[in-house]
């Protein structure tokens, strides 16, 4: 039993030095979640403030609806399906990096959930806080930036905490414009060795442990965060 | 510069109506003169909140005139931010920012507005906060102060702006009765030393002590206005001697 176990280790693992799909897999799986969370939370917060803002003031009418076909068509059709349509579609005939339309895919698509995390953080502020800004002066601008957002920042850090964690996820579905990340890797390993239940273990480990690292980060961050006002 | 006893604020027919229904304020003509402390009073939804609210234009008139210092800040092209500045505001829940500490509360806007120092706005919020009796709060966050500090600190906060009015939103109605005291005493003192004030409030002993004018709101409209002793001694109407006989 153990003596299988172990042939079937060096099997899927070590011959032809197969890790290195896990490995190489990996790289490629972070390099598109982090590029994607930077691109998702860019979007996400132009996009959120201008709903926020149509919210408080009925200003940005046409953006704001603009942003509400965005979020309605994003939300409403799968990850995956966008990322085929970007790939196949709209860079049909062009030869593009696929990492790149792939974070392109991803960071459209979170930004649409991290554009309704900002917009209910600024939402959750109370009004009286916008209120006092205004009248010691302050512009609606800067009481977005210094009184507004370093609190509704503090208030949607977990559900940013969360998008990342999902979005580390769903890059599982890039093997469909066939990158090799690192569930595409544990497959490729399956293919050559005819074994599914070794490398697919390895790689749900191997998410599962980046989901905790960062998780640990998060909540370090949360805590220092909260240090600040008691 | 505008010197005591003339017009600070003119407010001119000024109405709103919210949601195309309720008509909050219903033609509201009065002026603020320099040194003045009016106070307002009347039942819940006759609008004086509303109409305090609209001076320094929180609430946006739906029409009417308001005139700040000589300039119609109802005029769209001005920019009303610069005004604010001159018109300090006081809330009933206080409205401290959570995540600064009570000197940054103080200083924020000084600096990022006013373009002060760091050294020069701290220098001045410690003045201000010994004034008070609270140096020794600087550091702490509005979380670990109670009712009436906090509403203490935020007087404080909209004075650092070294406001020509203050306005006070039912600023004791949120205080456990036996805070309300060291706010009306502050109050008092800022009355004393001549700054222009417009108070809405329930304190019907700070509005006779204190105050330099009363007026009674309901129904969106100004119903009587008068010096404290002839507005409490001798009122002419009728819903007026109504509210006195409840609230007395």
């Amino acid at each position: 039993m153990l003596q299988d176990l172990q042939s079937k280790f060096i099997n899927n693992f070590i011959t032809d030095n197969r890790w290195q799909y896990l490995t190489d897999g990996l790289i490629v799986t972070l390099q598109i979640t982090l590029c994607a969370v930077i691109v998702g939370i860019v979007l996400g917060f132009l996009v959120g403030m201008v709903r926020a803002t149509h919210d408080r003031t009925g200003k940005m009418k046409i953006l704001n609806a603009i942003c509400q076909i965005y979020l309605t068509v994003i939300r409403g059709t799968p990850v995956v399906v966008q990322l085929m349509l970007i790939y196949y579609g709209i860079f049909a005939s062009a030869t593009v990096n696929k990492v790149a339309v792939a974070v392109m895919a991803f960071g459209i698509n979170s930004g649409a959930y991290v554009a309704e995390i900002f917009r209910s953080g600024i939402m959750s502020i109370d009004n009286g806080q916008f209120e006092a800004g205004r009248s010691l002066g302050f512009n609606y601008r800067q009481t977005m930036i210094y009184i507004v957002m370093p609190q509704a920042f503090k208030n949607v850090l977990p559900a940013l905490g969360n998008e990342f964690i999902s979005l580390l996820k769903e890059t599982s579905v890039s093997g469909y414009i066939a990158l090799q990340d690192l569930t595409k890797g544990g497959d490729i390993i399956r293919s050559r060795t005819y074994d599914a239940f070794m490398p697919l273990i390895a790689v749900a480990l191997i998410y599962l442990i980046v989901v905790l690292i960062f998780s640990k980060l998060v909540s370090l961050l949360e805590r220092r965060l909260r240090n600040s006002d008691h | 510069m505008i010197t005591n006893g003339e017009v600070l604020i003119r407010v001119e027919d000024v109405h709103k109506v919210f949601g195309g229904a309720l008509h909050a304020l219903n033609g509201i003509t009065t002026e603020i003169r320099k040194g003045e402390v009016v106070v307002v009073v009347g039942p819940s939804g006759s609008g004086k909140s509303t109409f305090l609210r609209s001076l320094n234009l929180l609430e946006v008139p739906s029409s009417g005139k308001i005139y700040f210092e000589g300039v119609d800040i109802t005029d769209k092209k001005v920019n009303i931010d610069q005004h604010r500045q001159k018109m300090g505001m006081v809330f009933q829940h206080f409205n401290l920012f959570p995540h600064k500490t009570i000197l940054e509360n103080i200083t924020l806007a000084p600096i990022k507005v006013r373009r002060k120092s760091k050294e020069e706005a701290e220098k001045q919020a410690m003045e201000l906060l010994q004034l008070v009796g609270l140096e020794e709060k600087a550091h702490s966050y509005p979380s670990q102060l109670s009712g009436g500090q906090k509403q203490r600190i935020a007087i404080v906060r909209s004075l650092a702006m070294e406001p020509d009015v203050m306005l006070f939103d039912e600023p004791t109605s949120a205080l456990d009765p036996e805070m309300v005291g060291e706010v009306l005493d502050l109050m008092k003192q800022l009355a004393k030393d001549g700054m222009t004030m417009v108070v809405v409030t329930h304190e019907m002993g700070f509005a006779r002590e204190v105050g330099t004018r009363v007026i009674f709101m309901d129904a969106g409209q100004i119903k009587e206005e008068a010096d404290p002793e002839e507005f409490f001694t001798n009122p002419k109407d009728p819903r007026l001697q109504e509210f006195l006989s409840k609230v007395l």
